[in-house]
């Protein structure tokens, strides 16, 4: 490659005399092929005791390997994991793994070394041979594929084949049957729209599922809520949480700016909002008791309380859905209704 | 790598015995002061009495000036009557009153005043009305339910304090302050009282028990560093990612340069 004549220069001036004149740039002057540059030398090829170090430091990290791995494999016995002293796996990990560390890294920065200092540093060009194969190559592999079909009769035997490319079209069919079962079996968009909570159910603590008396709220307080009844399903109860998780709060009530139609929502200040998050569903529960926000943790959306959860910051697009409540007969916090939109994030089916 | 290695290698075994030895020491050490001073405070009206007046002029010396001549509130600062002794020992035991500088959130600072001092300032502010008291020694023993204590602690506190109590970032200045090495009565009269931005924990949201499982849960944290290895602060992605961005992909980017760089 470095001997090859340039080139450019013979095409450009050949064409330039049949070109039509036009726009066309024709490159005149063709850059010099520069050839390779001259031989780098390194250091350990012109000083003998400079290869002489080198050849000790690779050792070195190669030694440093060996005591590495020796050491990985003692503290595995010194630092023995004792079940249930999750200090013991801390050491273990620790030790063992800087053991290995050590023995792979000496043997990699070692090897490394090696050949950057040591092995020939001669540098090479390697031609690229062209993809395309040889003539010879090309028909006897022609000859195969028409032998194959001499031979099995594949475009002879036409019912076979067709019968046999139906079949392989037909396998994934069980396949297809399987997997849409694995969707639910209920319409999935009023699964979204509905909650656990309904006329008359209690508000209760998360995770005791004790339910809640309004005298307990006092102001300032935050409850991390679940309908009662939630922690005695047995099946879809996370399901279930995630939907219906609600953050009941309690403002002096002076504080709380309520719009006519729902004047009713609330009780004595406490209010309940859906704890999910309208933006991508994540638990909104940094309260602040003073300024009345409610920051989401994951994006920093926030909702002010104290005017219905309408949104002050960030990309949440609706304020958190409010639950109506109110108390029973015995002082405990019930819901008046489910939330009257589904909670959560957006979905395509939402407004149906 | 090698700054990980240097850096939990140099955390002696013993290292954490002493400290918690020390912290030990420490903290029986407050308690048995403080505990003194109460009963000796509490046993006989007249001492009782002599307390409240000199809670009395503590404040008026110290808070009056904020929180107005009888604990009323001015603009500067919220009434006191009413957040009870408890309100008291945990605003003015942490440091956090008298505030420095008003801003947006009173900050930790080393302690003002002596305990009996704390002490005499809310008998005072407990005289004006009633309100959260010191809760029993037993409710904050740190002899709870640690498990327990931590789905409490997730489920009531995790979202702004960090599941493993490193604290974090609230709105417009505001934060959730880390909750390590605290005193275990501070951690009890921060849920009962709701200090600054905090929400209430009442015993009926909370019952004692509960608090002290959660501060148990808590306890056990401080005693027992990450079997994780490098917590990084405990801060999660913000802190892990800017290891893994800067150092871990960083490194990788060094190597490649190495591997690839010609020899002298």
């Amino acid at each position: 490659m470095a001997q090859k004549p340039p080139s450019s220069v013979v095409v450009a001036s050949e064409g330039h005399h049949e070109s039509e004149p036009g726009t066309a740039v024709v490159a005149t002057g063709g850059v010099q092929n520069p050839g390779l540059e001259p031989e780098h030398q390194r250091i350990t090829d012109l000083d003998p005791r400079e290869e002489k170090k080198a050849e000790r430091r690779i050792a070195l990290f190669f030694s440093l390997s060996i005591v590495g791995s020796l050491i990985a494999a003692v503290s595995y016995i010194v630092f023995p994991i004792i079940p249930g002293d999750m200090q013991s796996v801390r050491l273990n990990n620790m030790f063992v793994g800087l053991g290995a560390a050590i023995g792979l890294l000496g043997v990699g920065i070692g090897a490394v070394n090696w050949a950057k200092s040591l092995m020939h540093g001669h540098e090479l060009v390697e031609e690229r041979h062209p993809t395309r194969g040889d003539e010879e190559t090309r028909a006897t592999a022609v000859e195969m594929f028409s032998q194959a079909n001499r031979e099995s009769g594949f475009t002879r035997r036409s019912l076979v084949r067709n019968t046999l490319l139906g079949a392989l079209v037909a396998t994934p069919i069980p396949a297809v049957v399987l997997f849409r079962d694995l969707a639910p079996a209920k319409d999935p968009i009023a699964l979204m729209k509905h909650t656990m909570w309904d006329t008359g159910v209690r508000l209760a603590k998360d995770p005791s599922g004790i339910p809640i008396k309004a005298s307990e709220v006092t102001i300032g307080s935050a409850f991390h809520v679940v309908p009662e009844g939630l922690m005695e399903l047995e099946k879809h109860r996370l399901e279930e949480k995630a939907k219906a998780a609600v953050l009941l709060m309690r403002l002096p009530i002076e504080d709380l700016n309520e719009s006519p139609e729902r004047a009713s929502w609330s009780y004595q200040g406490i209010v309940a909002y859906s704890k999910i998050c309208t933006h991508v569903g994540c638990p909104v529960a940094l309260y602040e008791q003073q300024t009345h926000h409610l920051l989401c943790p994951c994006h920093q959306s926030e909702f002010d309380v104290a005017n219905e959860c309408e949104v002050i910051f960030g990309p949440a697009a609706r304020p958190l859905p409010q639950l109506p409540i109110t108390i029973d007969a015995e002082g405990y916090l019930v819901a008046q209704s489910d939330f009257t939109e589904p909670v959560g994030p957006s979905f395509w089916e939402r407004e149906r | 790598m090698t700054t990980f290695a240097r850096r939990s290698g140099r955390r002696h075994p013993l290292t954490f015995a002493l400290l918690l030895t020390l912290g030990l020491f420490a903290t029986g050490g407050i308690y048995a002061a403080t505990s003194a001073t109460m009963a000796s405070a509490e046993t006989t009206p007249v001492a009782f009495e002599s307390l409240v007046d000199e809670g009395e002029k503590l404040f008026m010396a110290n808070c009056a000036s904020c929180h107005g001549m009888s604990g009323e509130g001015s603009e500067a600062g919220p009434t006191v009557i009413g957040v009870g002794a408890l309100s008291v020992d945990f605003q003015v035991g942490t440091g956090r009153m008298p505030m420095a500088a008003s801003g947006p959130q009173a900050a930790v600072k080393p302690v003002q005043f002596t305990q009996p001092q704390i002490d005499a300032m809310a008998a005072w502010v407990a005289s004006l009305a009633p309100g959260p008291g010191l809760p029993e020694a037993k409710y904050y023993d740190a002899e709870g339910d640690a498990a327990g204590g931590a789905e409490l602690f997730r489920i009531n506190c995790a979202m702004c304090h960090n599941v493993a109590g490193a604290g974090g970032a609230l709105t417009e200045g505001k934060y959730a302050p880390h909750l390590r090495d605290l005193q275990p009565i501070h951690i009890y009269g921060a849920m009962v009282t709701g200090p600054q931005n905090m929400p209430v924990f009442n015993d009926m949201n909370l019952t004692p028990e509960q608090k002290n499982d959660v501060i148990t849960y808590l306890k056990y944290m401080d005693k027992n560093p990450s079997v994780g290895g490098f917590s990084l602060g405990s801060l999660g992605p913000v802190s892990e990612g800017l290891f893994i961005w800067l150092i871990g992909l960083g490194g990788l980017i060094a190597v490649a340069i190495w591997l690839t760089a010609r020899s002298n």
